[in-house]
């Protein structure tokens, strides 16, 4: 509530300043506040004002609002943004369902895009759109990269567990793709499922080696906890959704020793995460998430292509987009031809950290320069 | 598939429903004696847990967590009650819809507001933490165990309380006759936000116990709550015994749906369509259930107001 407040109080101070001006530049942004999953929104504003405060500039307005998770009231502030406060730049949606509801109309109406989180695969192929900009991942990276990672550490017959819904049997495609293999067997659960053991039971049942899976935000720290009591011995893989910093400390110990890849660590060993870090847990009193990294880094990429343009000229800034002239806290980074990421994907195991809490170690690289596959389906 | 899994099943499927049954049993009393719809039911599951975590955290014991967080929910009805539910009684059950619905809301944003959306810690305590042999070398979860007992035990002192108490005895009158028991002398006020107090008592209960196993967090207690309402429409409104059966039946039907429905639908389909067909039968399953039931006993298995 505070930092809301502070939010908009600083909202309110950046308005007044910048009416003065009227080439400065207004960045509208629509992220999920409230409601289920809105830890995943906080943190990508507080990362991305983070940015903007370190930047300290006065010719730049930033305006948040909140879409609750709605695809139909992301949509409606979106033509907000457009039509009454005019921005040259909307960013922030989390869920891949809310982005393809309002990214297709913006970017085709001349505003430019940048995506810190949602990646479905429609927008990094076919519908694909020069003012469209994916800064964190097509959705499909951190799972294959994840099947690459299990190939090559000699698992042969994993297990694999996601909700029924579009991104859960994504995931399962995108880990099935880079593992190559046959797989045990494939469970869905129902969407927000709280109760595992039956699933549990089933995986105890089965000859599977090892399992992965994709239950982003409470259902993970459920099924987590009640991997640990029915005392099944499996190694435990997933992608980073399932192991944020947030989720891994709401599970406790139960989360040890699983193993998730991510694009970014917070010991990543590079200049700009250590400022992040470091800036991050000073602003806001808690360890960054990869959301809030992604925030971070969209609006440094921003901030970099306005150095070279103001984005009223259109194909000079996409170019200054495009060159993505910034350090990213992932070290390297560029886009494909899709104005999606080429990025090495990560390995973490949750360990135990100093002060007895669960954290993310660093282990090594699961995919170096993973691009998605359907950057050839993308004709711009 | 082995007799282990079956096995296993069968516990799972008790366990669910000694749950739903600590949920169901609050809301059908609620709704037996005074006639009142209360959709913010699982907000009381929601204090129970949250009440739980910070207390078992700030204390190191689950007991005492557990005795607050069920204490917490109980006063938490008995105020709501006190303060909006008590103007709801002679209204239609579209407002009661209305104002329980805005409970709902104000718990959740509430909650959001004091402890910030994400998710709290709560584990069982260690000493449950394991799991034991069962019969045929599989291995199963302590604490779900004990869940299991903690129903038996509150069903069996619902039932002595509602056979062989005084208080009992009002309820029942309650259900059949409210006017009655009133001109009788009996303070139909108390009883009302008694009744309540321990509706919310056994959700807080349900939220305590499950959010061990589970993630404490907003919203926790709606999806229960929906199951709720199912158990108690197929058990017959009002009526304790009813609930006690149809939780164990949509926990029965929902646990083995999930395991056995992809497992059917394997024989004659690839695996990954097997996996999303069977499961997205099994999320309908108990909602066939009902409807099969209320199509040969439209009031439910047992209905108090036959």
């Amino acid at each position: 509530m505070n930092t809301l407040t502070r939010a908009g109080l600083g909202l309110l101070m950046t308005t007044a300043v910048a009416t003065a001006q009227a080439d400065d530049v207004k960045i509208g942004m629509i992220t999920t506040l409230s409601g289920g999953g809105s830890h995943l929104g906080v943190d990508v504003r507080d990362g991305f004002m983070l940015a903007m405060n370190q930047a300290d500039r006065d010719d730049l307005e930033v305006l948040i609002q909140d879409d609750a998770r709605r695809p139909d009231l992301a949509k409606s502030l979106s033509n907000e943004f457009m039509q009454r406060d005019q921005v040259d730049i909307l960013t922030g949606i989390i869920w891949s369902n809310l982005a393809m509801a309002v990214v297709p109309s913006v970017v085709r109406q001349g505003t430019f895009y940048l995506s810190p989180n949602a990646g479905p695969s429609d927008l990094a192929g076919r519908m694909c759109h020069e003012n469209y900009f994916n800064v964190a991942y097509q959705n499909d990276n951190l799972h294959g990269a994840m099947g690459a990672y299990m190939r090559g550490q000699g698992f042969e017959n994993p297990l694999l567990m996601a909700p029924n819904y579009p991104a859960g049997t994504d995931a399962l495609a995108g880990f099935k793709h880079l593992f190559e293999g046959e797989v045990a067997d494939e469970i869905y659960t129902q969407l927000g499922q709280t109760d595992y053991a039956a699933e549990i039971a089933r995986i105890r049942a089965s000859d599977a080696d090892s399992l992965f899976f994709f239950l982003p935000g409470g259902m993970g720290i459920s099924f987590m906890k009640q991997w640990e009591s029915s005392g099944v011995e499996m190694p435990v893989f997933g992608a980073a959704f399932s192991f944020d910093e947030t989720i891994i400390k709401a599970v406790g110990s139960a989360a040890i020793g699983a193993m998730n890849t991510s694009q970014w660590a917070y010991d990543l060993d590079n200049a700009a995460n250590q400022a992040f870090v470091e800036g991050f847990q000073e602003a806001y009193e808690r360890m960054p998430t990869l959301y809030a990294a992604q925030g971070y880094d969209t609006a440094r990429l921003i901030l970099s292509a306005l150095d070279k343009a103001h984005p009223s000229d259109k194909d000079a800034f996409r170019d200054a987009l495009r060159d993505a002239d910034f350090d990213s806290v992932r070290g390297e980074f560029r886009f494909g031809s899709n104005h999606h990421p080429i990025q090495d994907i990560h390995v973490r195991e949750v360990v135990e950290g100093e002060d007895g809490e669960p954290t993310n170690r660093l282990v090594g690289i699961a995919v170096k320069d993973i691009q998605d596959v359907y950057a050839e389906q993308c004709r711009m | 598939m082995s007799v282990t899994l079956l096995i296993e099943q069968l516990i799972n499927g008790l366990q669910l429903g000694t749950m739903l049954f600590l949920m169901a049993s609050g809301l059908t009393l609620v709704f037996g004696v005074m006639g009142l719809i209360n959709l913010a039911h699982g907000s009381f599951y929601m204090v129970g847990a949250y009440v739980t975590a910070l207390t078992s955290v700030s204390t190191g014991s689950f007991p005492l967590g557990l005795a607050a967080g069920v204490l917490a929910a109980a006063a938490a009805g008995a105020i709501v009650e006190l303060l909006v539910i008590r103007r709801l009684y002679g209204r239609s059950h579209l407002d009661q819809v209305l104002a329980t619905f805005a409970l709902i809301l104000i718990f959740s944003e509430g909650t959001r507001w004091l402890f910030g959306s994400s998710p709290l810690w709560l584990s069982p305590p260690e000493a449950l933490s394991g799991s034991v042999a069962l019969p045929g070398g599989s291995r199963y979860p302590v604490y779900r165990l004990v869940i299991i007992a903690v129903g038996v035990v509150v069903a069996a002192g619902l039932y002595l309380l509602i056979a062989h108490t005084r208080l009992g005895m009002r309820i029942r009158a309650g259900e059949s006759d409210r006017e009655i028991i009133g001109a009788l002398g009996v303070n139909i006020r108390r009883l009302y936000t008694l009744v309540f107090a321990l509706g919310a008592a056994l959700a807080g209960l349900a939220g305590s116990l499950v959010g061990a196993l589970q993630s404490v967090q907003v919203g926790m207690g709606e999806p229960v709550l929906i199951l709720a309402f199912v158990v108690i429409v197929i058990g017959g409104i009002g009526s304790i015994k009813g609930a006690l059966l149809g939780a164990l039946l949509v926990g029965m039907v929902d646990t083995l749906g999930r395991v056995f429905l992809p497992a059917l639908f394997g024989q004659f389909m690839s695996p990954s369509d097997a996996a999303g067909a069977g499961t997205a039968l099994a999320a309908m399953l108990i909602y066939i259930l009902m409807a099969v039931i209320l199509a040969f006993k439209p009031k439910g298995l047992f209905a108090a107001h036959d």
